[in-house]
């Protein structure tokens, strides 16, 4: 599969997606859990950028020993797009839509070298 | 006691998806699926979106009669709005998630023309929506005011705001006006001032109504409505405080639910107190409940009919045969893993006819015109028709092009 540069190993946080353009296409690209994940920028749900909303934890429940529950929390490990269209949740480790994980976002598989991103299409 | 700060803000004013927000960015991959699908080919008509009112509301108050009741708005700032329009509880943009709530404040707009049409314009070009039916969206809950005085008065004041500050402006917006079901004799005064309107295309009787719709102090509001040949809407909306509710725990039950069962109150009302033998002429749009209610009503009421039609004697055929008869709007489409019983209800309820294309844009579950364009058993002339054509023979309108439509055809 040939490799295409996508941008700058620079360009990229863990806070914000960074999205860049390829061939027509728009791909979200990550710094995550000390990997570098890209996505395709649209929502499998209704065709959103869903690279571009908000990174939000995973929101949790605590119980008691009767399993009442006590108090919800955030899970930093397990941090998510949020398509900005919806609010469809994705996990930004693998992609996978928080309510079904047969729906997916469409995955590039990335290459970090030289102080560059490429992707393989 | 120490406050513990909110260190967890995921969505503060400075997330780069809130901070410099603009519908048209947002909306880019819909505009995608105009120009991949074609959309300049023909019409499309949104005939649900909304507005945020309260945004203009010192302007509204300004259309007001009642001098004490608009002072109690212009004065009072939120506290006087909060005592004009019911506020909902619920978390619509999902703790800020979906980042239009909390970004339209900050997109900016020429000083002409009015804000709310230029934030119209931009998502109905982003989508390929040629005319949009506007909808207010806080006063969709107008009707549960305590006070059948403020919701007449902020109905009229409203209508009349809308009329001349937005449809005699954009010849691509239109409304269905608000009707104030629970006041009947001002309900009639309000058909009389606006059934002529420039881009008035019916009148609207939103969500909880104070009385059944088939009450008889409904009957003229129905009549005028016949005289005028204007379509009746009815917009369903959520009401926490119903009792019918009141146990469901979380805002995704009772939007789930409350939507669908409020449209359901009033059909089986409509239905089965023989509104449509009394009045035949009349039509309706039944708004914002998504589909899969209308075939679970078709077969729960013929069911019942056929054992206890002296229970109905106004009828002259099934419940369901009536039902077929009116127009829907189609959003929010239910649409996750469910391709065939979506496909049988298109066929019971006759979408090919009946179905209207809605966007309920902006509001958090809003549905593209490729919902209605991407379904595989729709032949092409049906997809056209419910996008925009049924909207066209309903409203009585003509099919006005959006601009970049028309230059996109002229391009070839």
């Amino acid at each position: 599969m040939p490799e295409k540069l996508l941008c700058a190993s620079s360009d990229i946080s863990e806070t914000t997606a960074k999205i860049c353009e390829l061939e027509g296409v728009e791909i979200g690209v990550i710094r995550h859990k000390g990997t570098v994940v890209a996505y395709r920028n649209v929502c499998p749900h209704q065709g959103g950028p869903v690279c571009e909303g908000l990174k939000m934890p995973k929101v949790c429940v605590e119980f008691d020993e009767e399993r009442r529950p006590l108090k919800q929390s955030f899970d930093t490990d397990e941090m998510h797009f949020v398509c900005p269209w919806h609010g469809w949740e994705f996990k930004i480790e693998t992609g996978e839509a928080l309510g079904d994980p047969k729906i997916r976002l469409n995955r590039y598989k990335v290459i970090e070298r030289d102080e560059n991103i490429y992707v393989e299409v | 006691m120490s406050l513990t700060p909110n260190a967890l803000n995921y969505s503060s004013d400075n997330d780069p998806a809130i901070k410099e927000f603009n519908t048209t960015k947002l909306l880019k991959n819909a505009r995608k699926q105009a120009e991949e699908r074609n959309y300049k080919d023909f019409f499309i008509c949104d005939v649900d979106s909304h507005h945020y009112e309260t945004e203009a509301l010192p302007e509204i108050l300004q259309y007001m009669d009642d001098p004490v009741m608009r002072h109690l708005g212009l004065s009072a700032g939120n506290v006087g709005r909060a005592s004009l329009i019911p506020q909902a509880i619920g978390s619509q943009d999902m703790a800020g998630r979906v980042t239009r709530y909390a970004g339209r404040n900050k997109e900016k707009v020429p000083e002409s023309p009015h804000r709310d049409i230029t934030l119209t314009r931009r998502w109905m070009d982003a989508m390929g929506v040629d005319v949009a039916c506007l909808f207010p969206t806080p006063m969709l809950l107008l009707a549960t005011h305590p006070q059948p005085e403020v919701e007449v008065n902020m109905a009229r004041a409203y209508n009349r705001w809308l009329c001349e500050r937005i449809l005699e402006e954009d010849k691509r917006i239109c409304s269905m006006v608000y009707l104030p079901m629970n006041e009947p004799h001002e309900a009639e005064k309000m058909i009389d001032e606006f059934a002529e309107r420039k881009g008035v295309v019916g009148f609207l009787s939103t969500g909880y109504l104070k009385r059944p719709v088939h009450d008889n102090a409904n009957m003229r509001i129905f009549a005028k409505l016949e005289e005028h040949g204007k379509p009746l809407g009815f917009h369903a909306a959520y009401h926490w405080a119903d009792s019918s509710l009141a146990q469901l725990n979380k805002f995704i039950s009772v939007h789930a639910l409350g939507f669908s069962f409020c449209n359901m109150i009033h059909m089986t009302n409509w239905v089965l107190n023989g509104m449509p033998e009394r009045f035949p002429k009349l039509k309706t749009l039944w708004i914002e409940s998504g589909l899969a209610w209308v075939p679970f009503l078709m077969q729960r009421l013929d069911n019942e009919y056929m054992m206890r039609t002296s229970d109905a004697p106004l009828l002259k055929k099934k419940p369901s045969d009536y039902m077929r008869e009116m127009f829907y709007s189609s959003q929010p489409m239910e649409l996750v893993d469910n391709r065939e019983a979506l496909e049988v209800t298109f066929k019971m309820m006759n979408a090919e006819s009946q179905l209207l294309y809605s966007s309920d844009y902006p509001h958090w579950d809003m549905d593209l015109p490729s919902t209605i364009y991407d379904l595989p058993f729709l032949k092409e002339q049906a997809k056209r028709d419910i996008l925009g054509g049924n909207a066209l023979k309903l409203f009585n309108i003509e099919p006005t092009m959006s601009d970049w439509k028309l230059e996109a055809r002229k391009k070839g």
